[in-house]
């Protein structure tokens, strides 16, 4: 393009530029397609979330800590240490021992999920992104779903991957479990809708938010500290709120064996959706009622 | 094709943006000034959708920017804060913006041609210059090819060669007929480039005007005159267009309706002595100040000392 360092007198003839494709027959063909739709937006959002470095690393990171934690923990199982609340001895079969990570792997899918949204506040790119689809809602339900398609199938992966390599060290001993014993694989898929509705919370907190900040505090108040604080209630309040808070229902859609107190796996899942889909419809309430 | 009416934008009490009425039209450039704070940021981000009006409207092309199906055919934006994630590469950045719209990936390399960011569309943004930065900013505003182009401050960062490829881009865009509207702060570089000139401040309106209509409302051109015998050559010079102030005991005039040449054939003619003809151009930076004096949110030290002395 010499039109960059041509001197004013240089020809400035529309095709001499290359600007557009205003006079250009053949080329104004290829924009006159050019419109907005859902489809288009997910593949925007697909591009970006894959062309940051940062998101690659940190998904990378959360599904590794999957494996490596239940790794580690299968390995070091002894039965005598089932129970005792050690950091790896809590669980006492094959798919509690596989997802020794899943609060640090929760943690960092849950906040690779608020920069995901609260990112594009933080840097400003929102201006290019709502400047490109003014109707805004389909950048957040893109977002949403493309994080969440993301999140599940990796750790889902890894929950196997951690499941599978743990089984080896775990073959012998009481806490040995087949792929295919009952619930298992329930546990296993469940681990990854948990951590991808974790994810997709955490778009919703971000956007909600619009800081990288607050949705991380809010992400660890919910999900961590907040079952720390209602346990601080009378215990026949507590009972009643417990099983709904994202943790516990978490707990109901990823363990074996049920214990009192805990939902069904399905009424576990149900629960996690509707916390996701609630932040999710209070970020949407914002971003089409606010400047930004 | 930009029409702003009656456009109004409160922060709480603060009025930013104050009724304020203008037509940006195809195949011209136009120019919006202001001084720092004068709202014309907030103006460019309510055209493209970012930020609500309190009341009135402003539309694209006949419509609302959010009403159309493709925006980024209607009007492609610089915007003057960060709009970039500096994680990104620039041509991924054009690229998840073209993805949007459907527009093909031989799009995106020619903007990047035209920019002049072949060498670095692969760096992450984060790395570029303010200057780059600008030219990626532009790159993205033509992806779309749109009618209406609209820049705010993008010359800021810009080398003087940035500066000129700037000038002569936006000159193309408006005699290709397109809408152009650019912003600036700068009057001196606004007029080198527009035909048309919307000042505001404060938020409101101040000029609906073009750069010659500019300079006359501030004065005009005058030519400021020392001579000896300053009561015969007003006399000389008296007639109808002709204006000429002096104060008594005074040698100095000042004359507008009649330019230097005649003045100095007249006093020869007459035998009077000139020690001084000096043409006064007001200076268009000097007219957007004048224009703008009551408007500006922070007066400078400068001017305050220079209202005590």
């Amino acid at each position: 393009m010499t039109l960059l360092t041509a001197p004013p007198a240089a020809p400035a003839g529309p095709d001499a530029t290359g600007i557009g494709t205003g006079t250009g027959a053949d080329r104004a063909d290829d924009l006159s397609g050019a419109r907005v739709t859902g489809r288009r937006v997910l593949r925007s959002e697909w591009g970006k979330f894959w062309s940051l470095r940062s998101s690659r690393a940190t998904l990378g990171i959360g599904a590794l800590v999957l494996v490596v934690f239940g790794m580690i923990a299968s390995s070091s199982f002894h039965p005598a240490a089932a129970g005792t609340g050690h950091l790896f001895g809590s669980a006492s079969d094959g798919v509690g021992l596989a997802l020794s990570g899943l609060t640090p792997t929760m943690l960092a899918i849950g906040v690779l999920g608020v920069l995901v949204s609260a990112g594009e506040y933080s840097t400003g790119m929102i201006r290019s992104t709502l400047a490109a689809v003014p109707k805004r809602l389909p950048v957040l339900w893109s977002k949403a779903a493309v994080y969440g398609v993301v999140a599940f199938a990796a750790t889902t992966v890894a929950a196997l991957v951690a499941f599978l390599l743990g089984g080896t060290a775990l073959a012998g001993t009481s806490a040995a479990l087949s792929l295919t014993a009952h619930g298992v694989l329930r546990c296993l898929v469940g681990a990854g809708l948990y951590l991808a509705l974790a994810g997709v919370l955490g778009v919703g907190l971000g956007a909600l938010l619009r800081s990288v900040a607050g949705g991380i505090t809010a992400l660890i108040g919910g999900m961590m500290i907040l079952p720390g604080l209602v346990s601080l209630l009378p215990a026949s309040v507590a009972g009643h709120i417990t099983p709904y808070l994202p943790s516990n229902a978490a707990d109901a859609v990823t363990t074996l064996h049920h214990t009192a107190g805990l939902l069904s796996p399905g009424a576990g899942l149900a629960v996690l959706a509707g916390w996701a889909a609630l932040v999710l419809g209070g970020a949407a309430f914002r971003l089409t009622r606010t400047d930004v | 094709m930009i029409e702003v009416r009656e456009l109004t934008k409160r922060y709480g009490d603060k009025t930013v943006v104050d009724r304020l009425d203008f037509t940006a039209r195809p195949g011209a450039v136009t120019g919006f000034l202001g001084p720092n704070g004068a709202g014309k940021s907030t103006t460019m981000r309510m055209i493209i959708g970012l930020s609500s009006p309190t009341s009135g409207s402003v539309t694209v092309n006949g419509r609302r920017y959010v009403e159309h199906a493709a925006p980024l055919r209607q009007i492609g934006a610089l915007l003057e804060a960060r709009s970039v994630h500096p994680g990104r590469s620039a041509f991924d950045h054009l690229m998840a913006q073209a993805h949007t719209h459907g527009i093909p990936r031989r799009r995106v390399h020619e903007v990047i041609e035209l920019a002049g960011l072949r060498d670095v569309a692969k760096k992450r943004v984060g790395a570029f210059s303010l200057g780059m930065g600008q030219r990626l900013g532009i790159a993205a505003a033509l992806l779309g090819d749109p009618q209406v182009v609209m820049l705010d401050e993008p010359v800021n960062g810009l080398d003087p060669e940035g500066v000129l490829w700037v000038r002569n881009l936006l000159r193309t865009l408006a005699d290709q007929g397109r809408t152009v509207l650019l912003s600036s702060h700068l009057m001196s570089e606004t007029a080198q480039i527009a035909d048309h000139l919307v000042v505001i401040g404060r938020g409101k309106l101040l000029a609906d005007t073009t750069v010659d209509e500019l300079v006359a409302r501030a004065g005009g051109n005058g030519v400021r005159v020392l001579t000896s015998e300053p009561a015969r050559l007003r006399d000389l010079l008296a007639g109808p267009g002709v204006a000429v102030t002096g104060s008594p005991g005074s040698e100095a005039l000042h004359v507008t309706g009649a330019d230097a040449r005649r003045i100095g054939s007249t006093a020869a003619d007459n035998g009077i002595t000139l020690y001084e003809l000096a043409p006064q151009n007001v200076s268009l930076e000097q007219a957007f100040m004048d224009l703008t004096r009551d408007a500006v949110e922070y007066q400078s030290a400068a001017d305050t000392l220079r209202s005590i002395a």
